[in-house]
């Protein structure tokens, strides 16, 4: 029983060292979190869900200070026209963020949101929905939590993308956030998001996408050094709808990013995809969970992670095909390029199929640059450095193409180009 | 231009030893053919001279005008002005033509002190060469020889030669795997950058290539060794005899 004990004297500790927001309509919502989040209790190393990446210093009281990057964030999504939300170590900045009115999309903020909101009908419960089967207490913790995030609503065609940009000024911050997306029927739009955020940031955001609506995610987690950050993105896809996520991460001691999708509509397309560029001290986790609830849906998972001088990445998938989900069409991929042989990629894919009329592939590999391919640029002339630059850039081409816009996916390049450059110094 | 004096090299692995002393020298504005049996060491010499891992020289020398190659990174030598056309060509997913081509040019430049050519230079320039050898501008847009046939990657080949401009071209069976025609083409695209200033080192199994690219020297390699060397004819004489002949002939 020590285990359960150190759970709940961890749990006790962190929610004695929290206050639930009072009043307002998302209030229930959050007691409910708060007693799912102690009955099931913070995470554990010893938790198999856990096994790869320790909770511990997500769990503490005591955030563990992050340095925040001298020259700060360089602009990311500069040149396109955006609306920009800005929250500072978690906090919103109404100087720096735009007027929140744009047609085809109604945007309030979690912490003044009016009583009766859509959002009460998804704030938590999507949530609560993803702790089945596998708990994912940090997420409860967020719902109970969350001191702000946005609630978008998109009813159309929103001429520009929602930009949430989370800069990060305090060494000792901590921020949680909690986003709530719903998008209608036909709708459409795209999120992006940037910036470390804070000293350490849990983030949560639920996602609602009706019949035939489509939402795109692009995110660009924030290179701070020392930060860290757990994610987690709930979807719930209806009929002939389309989500698609992808995730950068550059540096950061520790991410943890899940992502639980659930297709509940015939015909339904989910792609989630991610890159990171780890050197050092530096723990990247991917755990994406997808249920197939329907017929003939489509879901992709790429995951490429770059890994030198020690970092570790961490890949958990699974692709639940669920009884009568024929037709289903799942793949799966996680890759790492080791850049030495200190650095490490730990991967876990699954699969649980319960229907027979089926199409499901998965697989994972690690390796190093090719030498073959290296030799051949530089027979053409082209210094080692950059030929390795080229060869990390190709190897996770494949994730970045899952990104539909591409200049987004130019953008993305870019950012890993700039980091591959500044490592060679 | 390029001078190759007593080359031994064996393999960094094992103990075997490959070329056992080559000597070979290639005046500018010549060309010369290499032919020679299968797992003579034709392609070992080629690596050797652009710099591959794998291999240990064990004495001898390689020169380019007057440098020692030798002691160069791949992309130093390359710098310098030596090209190797890839017996077979490596397929880069994720890595584009283009950009590869554009990087390669530019970091040529950039070593010799020249300064970059534009994007617009470069795409014009390269459109006109991939006309000439008959490679779509479709090929272009696509990864390095990803999906190419045999003798797209081949003409890719010679298509990064004449964008490239190197100084000392070596080129390994790039007429394998070609039809008529696209032998024709890459023929003619190296015949176009013959000039007074440009050697050419030519490794083949054909008397048919040098039928369209005319070399002034041929020279017969076996088991490491130049065993022979002499004009245009010779390249006839090993299509009749085949190398058993000459080597009966040599013993
Ligand atoms: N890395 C290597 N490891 C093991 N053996 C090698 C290696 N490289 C070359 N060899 C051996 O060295 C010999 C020469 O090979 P090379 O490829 O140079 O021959 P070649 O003359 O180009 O032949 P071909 O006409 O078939 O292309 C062969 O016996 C080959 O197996
Ligand atoms: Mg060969």
């Amino acid at each position: 029983m020590a285990l359960a004990q150190a759970k709940q004297d961890a749990t006790e500790a962190r929610v004695a060292s929290l206050t639930v927001p009072r009043g307002g309509w998302s209030e229930p919502a959050r007691q409910d979190a708060l007693s799912r989040l102690q009955a099931m209790g913070l995470p554990h190393g010893r938790d198999e869900y856990w096994k790869y990446t320790r909770p511990d210093s997500l769990n503490s009281v005591e955030v563990p200070a992050a340095r925040v990057l001298e020259h700060g964030e360089p602009p990311v999504f500069g040149t396109r026209d955006r609306l920009k939300i800005v929250f500072i170590d978690g906090v919103f900045d109404a100087e720096a963020s735009d007027d929140l009115e744009l047609e085809g999309v109604h945007i309030d903020r979690l912490a003044v949101a009016q009583d009766i909101h859509w959002a009460k009908d998804l704030y938590g419960h999507l949530e609560a929905a993803g702790q089945k089967p596998v708990p994912r207490p940090l997420a409860a913790l967020n719902t109970a939590f969350a001191t702000d995030g946005v609630l978008i609503h998109v009813t159309g065609r929103p001429s520009k993308p929602i930009s949430l940009i989370y800069r990060h000024k305090s060494e000792t911050s901590d921020a949680i956030l909690h986003n709530v997306v719903k998008v209608d029927a036909g709708a459409e739009a795209t999120i992006l998001e940037n910036g470390p955020a804070a000293a350490r940031f849990n983030k949560c955001m639920e996602i609602d996408i009706a019949d035939t609506g489509t939402l795109h995610h692009v995110r660009m987690q924030g290179r701070d050094h020392e930060r860290r950050a757990v994610s987690h993105m709930f979807s719930r896809l209806g009929r002939e709808s389309t989500y698609k996520s992808f995730t950068l991460t550059v540096n950061g001691v520790l991410t943890r990013n899940e992502q639980i999708v659930e297709l509940t509509g015939d015909d339904a397309v989910a792609h989630v995809a991610g890159a990171c560029l780890g050197d050092g001290d530096f723990t990247h986790d991917d755990t994406v969970f997808i249920t197939h609830d329907a017929v003939n849906c489509e879901s992709r998972q790429v995951f490429k992670k770059v890994l030198r001088n020690g970092a570790t990445g961490v890949f958990q998938g699974k692709i639940l095909v669920k009884e009568g989900a024929q037709k289903t069409d799942g793949y799966q991929i996680s890759q790492s390029l080791l850049l030495d042989e200190d650095s490490q990629f730990l991967a876990k894919p699954e699969l649980e199929i319960y229907a027979d009329d089926v199409a499901c592939s998965h697989g994972s590999t690690s390796g190093a640059i090719d030498d073959d391919s290296l030799f051949y640029l530089r027979a053409r002339g082209v210094p080692r450095g950059e030929a390795e630059d080229l060869m990390t850039i190709a190897f996770i081409a494949e994730a970045v193409q899952e990104i539909e816009d591409e200049t987004l996916q130019e953008e993305v390049v870019e950012r890993v180009s700039g980091w591959l450059h500044r490592r060679r110094g | 231009m390029l001078e190759i004096k007593n080359l031994h090299v064996k393999l960094e692995e094992e103990d075997k030893a490959i070329l056992k002393g080559v000597d070979l020298t290639v005046d500018a504005g010549k060309v010369h053919a290499i032919m020679g049996p299968n797992g003579s060491g034709k392609s070992t010499l080629s690596y050797v001279l652009s710099g591959r891992d794998g291999y240990e020289v064990t004495d001898g020398s390689a020169e380019l005008l007057g440098e020692d190659i030798l002691d160069m990174e791949p992309e130093e030598r390359a710098a310098a002005g030596l090209f190797l056309a890839f017996q077979y060509p490596v397929e880069i997913p994720g890595v584009g033509n283009m950009t590869f081509l554009r990087t390669a040019v530019n970091a040529q430049r950039k070593a010799r002190g020249e300064e970059e050519m534009s994007s617009a230079d470069f795409l014009k320039l390269i459109r006109a060469k991939a006309k000439e050898l008959k490679i779509d501008a479709d090929m272009l847009k696509r990864p390095v020889n990803v999906g190419f046939s045999g003798g797209e990657k081949k003409r890719n080949e010679i298509l990064q030669m004449a964008m490239l401009e190197p100084k000392m071209c070596i080129l390994d069976e790039t007429d394998s795997g070609l039809d008529v025609d696209a032998m024709r083409l890459v023929a003619d695209g190296v015949n176009a950058l013959r000039n007074a200033g440009r050697g050419f080192l030519v490794i083949t199994h054909y008397q048919r290539l040098l039928d369209h690219i005319k070399p002034d020297v041929v020279h017969i390699m076996a088991d490491g060794r130049i065993i022979k060397t002499g004009g245009p004819e010779l390249a006839l004489e090993v299509e009749k005899n085949g190398y058993e002949g000459l080597k009966e002939e040599m013993a």
